[in-house]
């Protein structure tokens, strides 16, 4: 027999997937497919958008509506979707580099706009796909191809960024923590308005190489380990919360949907 | 997916499996190991508690609970 979500999500032909061992990636991908299934949505009504990296090539396994865009662009791509017809859950993939570099901007304005788009960042600190370059990510003095005496630059912590510029709903977890990771993807989804949900990714062949992280098993352990929500994080006593990363549901308000907007507006002139 | 969970058994498609190792050392019940062959192999079946676990964590659609009919 095949595997269930696999044989109902994806694209069979196109699997097994060509992303490394140990990636996260693959868990990522499924726990989107799970959220859809939980929320019972129509595989016609979904499209999934995505950029360029070894995050995008997810499209491609996924059986929806896909787009494979160009670098930095899925928001682009996926805001002009969601205004065409904004009936479809229009779900952006987008890799650590992809969403904050090089479409840092579409980020930051799509999170303005407050448009309905769920967005899921799978961020694992490097870019992999063209050979372990450090991106906005990457934390200080870590190691990349282009950062051989480690990275100078202070990163990024996207979901603060997308939280900054105006995003209603923001989670973030990581591939180690699959349960929350399916809840927060499922919110995410259902949300009215932009969210985001960062998934904290490992990259066993460039980013754990050249940190000398070792097996994807132990940088999973690292995750387990030093992530923890921070409702728990508040209630503990400084020396506990020392050196841990926080993770959580870090907003989810309402407010004004853009197309919702953007309809209204067109009524409003049509009289 | 909705059959009951006696009805359930690990199945897994070494095909698929790359060996990353992630299922054998998350899973709470230590019933997976890495085979000669470098997969992941059910050493214990009697013990799995079909939690799923190793499912959700396994990035290549690997290992999953289905029917023991197959």
């Amino acid at each position: 027999m095949n595997h269930p979500l696999a044989e109902s999500y994806f694209r069979m032909d196109k699997l097994p997937h060509i992303w490394c061992p140990g990636c996260s990636h693959g868990i990522i991908m499924a726990s989107i497919a799970r959220a859809i299934d939980r929320l019972g949505l129509d595989k016609d009504n979904v499209c999934i958008v995505s950029g360029i990296g070894c995050s995008s090539r997810a499209p491609g396994y996924m059986d929806f509506n896909t787009l494979h865009t160009t670098h930095g662009r899925a928001l682009a791509f996926a805001t002009g979707v969601k205004l065409a017809n904004p009936k479809l859950e229009v779900i952006v993939i987008s890799g650590d580099g992809d969403l904050s570099a090089i479409g840092g901007n579409h980020l930051i304005h799509a999170a303005r706009r407050n448009i309905g788009l769920t967005t899921i960042c799978f961020n694992n600190n490097i870019y992999g796909m063209t050979g372990g370059q450090y991106s906005p990510t990457t934390p200080t003095g870590d190691k990349a191809t282009t950062a051989p005496y480690g990275n100078i630059d202070k990163p990024f912590d996207i979901t603060k960024l997308a939280i900054g510029a105006g995003a209603t709903y923001a989670a973030k977890v990581t591939a180690f923590h699959v349960t929350q990771m399916d809840k927060y993807i499922e919110s995410a989804i259902a949300h009215k308005g932009f969210s985001l949900v960062e998934a904290i990714a490992v990259c066993p062949t460039y980013y754990g190489r050249k940190n000398r992280k070792g097996s994807a098993v132990e940088m999973m352990t690292w995750l387990k380990d030093h992530y923890i929500d921070f409702k728990v994080a508040e209630k503990l006593p400084p020396e506990k919360r020392e050196g841990k990363e926080l993770m959580g549901e870090f907003i989810n308000v309402d407010a004004p949907e853009y197309t919702a907007l953007y309809d209204a507006l067109i009524d409003r002139l049509k009289d | 997916m909705t059959d009951k969970k006696e009805n359930l058994t690990i199945h897994i498609n070494q095909e698929w499996c790359k060996g990353c190792g992630i299922c054998v050392a998350f899973c709470p019940k230590k019933v997976l190991a890495i085979g000669e062959n470098g997969k992941s192999t059910m050493i214990d079946p009697d013990n799995c508690i079909k939690c799923g676990m190793c499912q959700m964590r396994c990035p290549d659609f690997a290992i999953f609970l289905g029917g023991s009919d197959s």
